[in-house]
């Protein structure tokens, strides 16, 4: 039996859902399932964990693992995978995977691949694609001398299974590595948004320039609202200051992938497609029936979004509240 | 301090991309090639550091097959970079491979002080060559940055993480930075510029002369497909109050997604 460790990322004592899908896709490949988690309160996830298959915990329930630091979590990262050995790790694609998994294969001297949208698990080998050339293909990972397998997946592209029947966690408490650090965070400067970010929504309303202007805004925040959304830009509304670059969307923000995708206003153009077509249900609301958009569209709304908004806010607000 | 900027070339967004026969990459005929456009920049960084007297001298470093990626080397001479070094290897280097030619590079010119690379590139989006640089090199690192300030022997970071926090951290000299967008407005290389970057000097390095196992690979990508077919838009008809309701009902009963 082979070792698969999964580094798991949690939020006011729960799991994330990237980490549960990975979790999943980890016990049911029948290996041994070990699972990192950093940061106060890991030690409240124990039994989450447990319920998710996971044979051995490495809990760092520490404040020195709050704030991200690379080198920090680089370090502890490292010393687990190269003590346990595992033949696969996985981590889910967000900012801090991204940061952190390269680091550590460089050091693990072994191969990663990041944003993966399909995995399979079978014995001490992976099956994962990932899109290349933003999304206009995707194309299969193949490891070579590679001891541990790295991969980041995509949140939202896994099922998530349901917590099973508690079963037994060994708990092994991660010391905090003693560095001589050159990376100091300074200062966390929390968002406006409570929201999920957009990389890990489950759904996203977005805006583009038929918006007409940044105070128009509010009809996405109404509706993202009722269903729970996050809300994303294009890349003109961008540069145009209505909305901050962390909410952009496409090739130079960022790439997402949620069940429910709904554009407002964007034409579509190729930049901002790349960063969305791997959404698995798209809405396009447009009053141009020639805009791009409407080509990678499952439904196509061709109408004013100042008219169709409030609306749309109003029939969803009747189905679920 | 010197500053290294390091630069992939990359298939123009533009790009319609053809698979090869093989399946185990792209069909390279006719496609037009830029400068990864977070590569961008890092090379106005770069440059911003020189004219401001941070930087003593900049060298866009870059990797692949070298008549090619010199292109890109040349329009970062033209920029304003001082010299670039081109690293000749096949086009098929993955991120690993990619991190420890350049770091070696990089290591051999002895006096580098501060490394720039963008947050990733545009095609393969891997997102991993700058950790990977600072690893090999034993450097601290931040990616995604969009904000930087320059002290004594360190630098001030603002990196965009997510739900639009911001984080800051500050990262002792020498050190590793990935671009993001918004850390400045990238220049178009001027004509003075573009003639002045045909004298510049492009130095070059065989892969194996970095390392003998320089060009050893962790990850290959193969197998290329092209996403399945879309079917095509279901256009929902009527005025706006009906096709807000029918849109709602579609997505409950037949996406299934709310």
């Amino acid at each position: 039996m082979s070792i698969v460790t999964v580094f798991t990322e949690f939020t006011n004592g729960q799991l994330k859902k990237g980490a549960l899908e990975l979790l999943t896709a980890a016990r049911s490949s029948g290996n041994k399932v070990q699972a990192i988690a950093l940061g106060s309160g890991a030690g409240r996830i124990a039994d989450q964990l447990a319920q998710y298959g996971v044979d051995e915990a490495f809990l760092g329930d520490n404040a020195a693992f709050d704030d991200y630091n690379p080198e920090i979590f680089a370090a502890a990262v490292a010393q687990i995978l190269e003590a346990q050995k595992p033949a696969i790790a996985l981590a889910s694609s967000t900012m801090l995977g991204r940061d952190l998994f390269p680091r550590v294969a460089a050091r693990l001297k072994t191969g990663v691949a990041s944003d993966c949208t399909e995995l399979t698990i079978s014995g001490d080998g992976v099956q994962a694609r990932r899109p290349m050339y933003a999304g206009k293909c995707t194309a299969a990972v193949v490891f070579e001398n590679s001891p541990v397998k790295m991969v980041l997946m995509r949140p939202n592209q896994l099922p998530a299974g349901t917590p099973e029947g508690k079963k037994n966690v060994v708990v092994h408490q991660v010391p905090t590595p003693t560095l001589d650090l050159k990376t100091l965070v300074k200062q966390i400067v929390k968002g406006a948004s409570e929201k999920l970010d957009l990389t890990e929504a489950n759904v996203i309303v977005a805006g583009g320039r038929g918006m007409r202007d940044a105070a128009s805004f509010k009809l996405l925040h109404d509706l993202a609202e009722v269903i729970g959304a996050t809300v994303g830009a294009s890349r003109a509304v961008v540069d145009a200051g209505w909305v901050p670059h962390g909410m952009q969307v496409g090739q130079t923000g960022k790439t997402v992938a949620p069940t429910l995708y709904i554009a407002c206003g964007i034409s579509g153009a190729i930049q901002h497609l790349a960063g969305m077509s791997g959404s698995k249900v798209i809405v396009a609301i447009n009053k141009d029936a020639s805009a791009p958009i409407f080509q990678k569209a499952t439904y196509g709304l061709v109408g004013d979004v100042f008219e169709v908004l409030p609306l749309l806010t109003a029939e969803f607000k009747k189905l679920l509240h | 301090m010197k500053v290294f900027v390091c630069i992939k070339q990359v298939p123009d967004t533009e790009t319609k991309i053809k698979i090869r026969a093989d399946g185990n990459g792209i069909d390279a005929t006719g496609i037009k090639w830029v400068m990864n456009p977070y590569d961008e920049f890092a090379v106005e960084e770069a440059i911003k550091m020189k004219e401001s007297g941070t930087a003593s001298a900049v060298t866009a470093v870059g990797l692949g097959p070298k008549a090619r990626v010199s292109e890109a080397l040349r329009t970062a001479l033209a920029m304003g970079a001082d010299d670039a070094i081109v690293i000749d290897a096949t086009e098929d280097m993955d991120s690993y491979a990619t991190a420890k030619a350049l770091a070696a590079a990089i290591k051999a010119e002895g006096d580098g002080k501060f490394i720039l690379t963008g947050k990733l590139a545009i095609d393969d989006n891997q997102a991993a060559v700058s950790q990977m640089i600072a690893e090999f090199l034993g450097l601290p690192h931040a990616t995604v940055v969009s904000k930087l300030e320059y002290g004594d022997n360190q630098v001030t970071a603002e990196r965009e993480v997510e739900g639009g926090t911001r984080e800051i951290v500050q990262l002792t000299l020498p050190a590793v930075v990935g671009a993001n967008k918004g850390l400045n407005a990238p220049r178009y290389a001027s004509l003075p510029g573009i003639m002045k970057a045909k004298k510049k000097q492009i130095k070059e390095i065989a892969l194996s002369a970095l390392d003998s196992n320089a060009g050893e690979l962790r990850v290959k990508f193969q197998d290329y497909q092209l996403p399945p077919e879309k079917p095509p838009v279901k256009v929902i008809q009527g005025d706006a109050a009906q096709t807000a309701a029918q849109l709602v009902k579609l997505l409950r009963e037949e996406a299934k997604v709310i």
